[in-house]
């Protein structure tokens, strides 16, 4: 254990973890004694079988779910159910249909208790960032998919949270769309400076996207594989480094 | 601001494009021909009537020509015997109704939010929609008289049950992913239904209070005809007895109006409300 108080807020540290559910009377453990650093500001995929608990996991570390053993740390404080410093943006953009671009991207500053003009300056920013500028009086229904999720990313990063937790985010998108909402991604996560974890299934993405890619194993007995993605960015999904990490993921999950 | 739905979305323009320079006639053509589709059948149902009557293909005894009809109405409104019908009528209907709303929308979005209520009031709650108002009629009539407050209360009580189940319906539809959105934003209870909740009802309301209002003018008709001595529904009985059929039908007449403007309201309120929604009303 390192001695040297890191200054980069939004590390995360997981100590113990277990999480189960009954299904049919039966109990499925899902986490089974998970340890994990998560360093401040980097960027961590997880990814797994189905079943593997990569969401379970996210959703522990969101507070939307209770671990049924274990702890996890804050910045070295332990967390129980929701907080501030953590935002959440899922597979759904989950927009609010009655409300425009703006209002939508403004609705989590105004939840927590900003003022409408100042949680619309501070929404306006972020949309420039997504690059929906244009947008913001558009309604929810008017945007295609990829604009949508861009919505939901602006409305998570305003509310500048330390940690931005990402549960398939761009699993609903075609694969053009994907590959430049990536791009993007990589973008505002070196802007923001922001923790970054992200849940998803496609190995590309991971290894696009991540410092580290946590490898959940389909059988609980199997260990946890932890990979340093030691590429520069940005990255190239053609590069034969790139292709050579893609191969040893792969591998893992006996695929070729 | 606003955007067009075409503008973002790149589908073209649903509506007719103008031609360079359209002139006044061509445009005149355009909105006669646009209104002679939306209101041809109904123009030509009045057209028949009038003329089936006068050519006595139809007994003018049952359907007078519309001139007459015109006539009989033309004189209640002068002579105020109809005004005041009117007004009786829209107040046992209007006082029904916005009692109803105040409240079955509480209670719906109470009910609908918490499942052990609306679980324990559920059986009693289908018992009494099937119930048919008007055989509880007789039953409000013991309680309250054969005044105002029976009639108002059975109006009341019918109007009642598509506000209240569509609220709750509304409000259990609530995509809980939503819900969870906005509770990972640190929204407390009060502000994710203030915020959310609400605002997602707000369409199965609408449903609600458009059926209701037509239930409303239902039972106003049924009930002034059963026990009353003044309103439209009272009227139509009243005509009908006298063998003033022009009368009848001029308040037959009057009786759709009110239909038609009470759903017309509602319409327009739910545009101004739900103008984020797609749906055509």
């Amino acid at each position: 254990m390192t001695l040297v108080q890191t200054q980069i807020k939004g590390e995360v540290t997981i100590r113990g973890l277990s999480k189960s559910f009954l299904l049919d009377g039966e109990t499925l453990t899902v986490l089974k004694g998970i340890n994990l650093d998560i360093r401040g500001g980097e960027s961590l995929a997880i990814v797994g079988a189905s079943g593997s608990g990569k969401t379970t996991l996210l959703r522990v570390l969101a507070g939307l779910e209770e671990p049924d053993t274990g702890d996890v740390l804050i910045d070295g404080a332990p967390v129980h159910g929701l907080g501030r410093e953590r935002a959440v943006i899922f597979q759904e953009p989950r927009l609010l249909p009655w409300l425009t671009v703006l209002d939508n991207v403004a609705f989590g500053l105004e939840v927590q208790g900003v003022s409408k003009p100042d949680a619309a300056e501070r929404a306006r920013r972020y949309i420039r960032l997504v690059g929906l500028a244009e947008f913001e009086g558009a309604w929810p229904r008017q945007l295609s998919g990829g604009m949508a999720q861009r919505v939901g990313i602006a409305r998570a990063l305003t509310v500048q949270p330390e940690i931005l937790l990402l549960d398939e985010p761009l699993g609903a998108l075609d694969a053009m769309t994907k590959m430049t909402m990536q791009e993007e991604l990589t973008r505002i996560w070196h802007e923001e400076k922001v923790t970054m974890v992200l849940v998803t299934h496609d190995l590309e993405e991971a290894i696009f996207l991540a410092d580290r890619v946590l490898v959940l194993p389909g059988n609980k007995g199997d260990a946890i594989r932890l990979i340093d993605v030691d590429l520069p960015r940005p990255r190239d999904r053609n590069d034969t480094a790139f292709v050579g990490y893609r191969r040893q993921l792969m591998a893992g999950f006996g695929l070729h | 601001m606003t955007y067009q739905v075409s503008e973002l979305s790149g589908r073209p323009q649903s509506g007719p494009v103008d031609s360079p320079a359209p002139s006044a006639l061509a445009s005149l053509a355009r909105r006669a021909r646009s209104a002679l589709s939306d209101y041809g059948l109904l123009v030509a149902f009045f057209v028949g009537w009038h003329v089936a009557s006068v050519t006595g293909l139809l007994n003018p005894a049952v359907f007078p020509p519309l001139d007459r009809v015109g006539q009989a109405l033309w004189n209640g409104i002068a002579s105020g015997r109809l005004v005041g019908d009117i007004a009786i009528s829209l107040q046992r209907a209007g006082i029904a109704f916005f009692a109803a709303v105040a409240l079955g929308i509480p209670l719906g979005l109470f009910m609908g939010q918490i499942r052990a209520v609306e679980r324990a009031l559920d059986p009693i709650l289908q018992l009494f929609r099937q119930t048919s108002a008007l055989a509880l009629y007789p039953v409000f009539i013991l309680l309250l008289g054969l005044g105002e407050a029976s009639k108002v209360f059975v109006i009341f009580w019918a109007t009642l049950f598509p506000i209240l189940l569509a609220t709750i319906g509304g409000v259990k539809e609530v995509d809980p992913k939503l819900i969870e959105m906005a509770r990972t934003f640190g929204a407390s209870r009060l502000t994710t239904f203030r915020r959310v909740v609400l605002p997602a009802s707000v369409p199965a309301i609408f449903v609600g209070l458009r059926l209701s209002a037509t239930t409303a003018l239902l039972l106003l008709i049924a009930a002034e005809m059963i026990g009353a001595n003044k309103g439209l529904g009272f009227q139509v009985m009243n005509a009908q007895y006298n063998f003033q059929i022009p009368l009848m039908f001029a308040a037959i007449f009057l009786l759709a109006v009110l239909g038609l403007a009470a759903n017309w309201v509602l319409v327009l309120l739910q545009r101004r409300l739900c103008r984020w929604s797609t749906a055509k009303h």
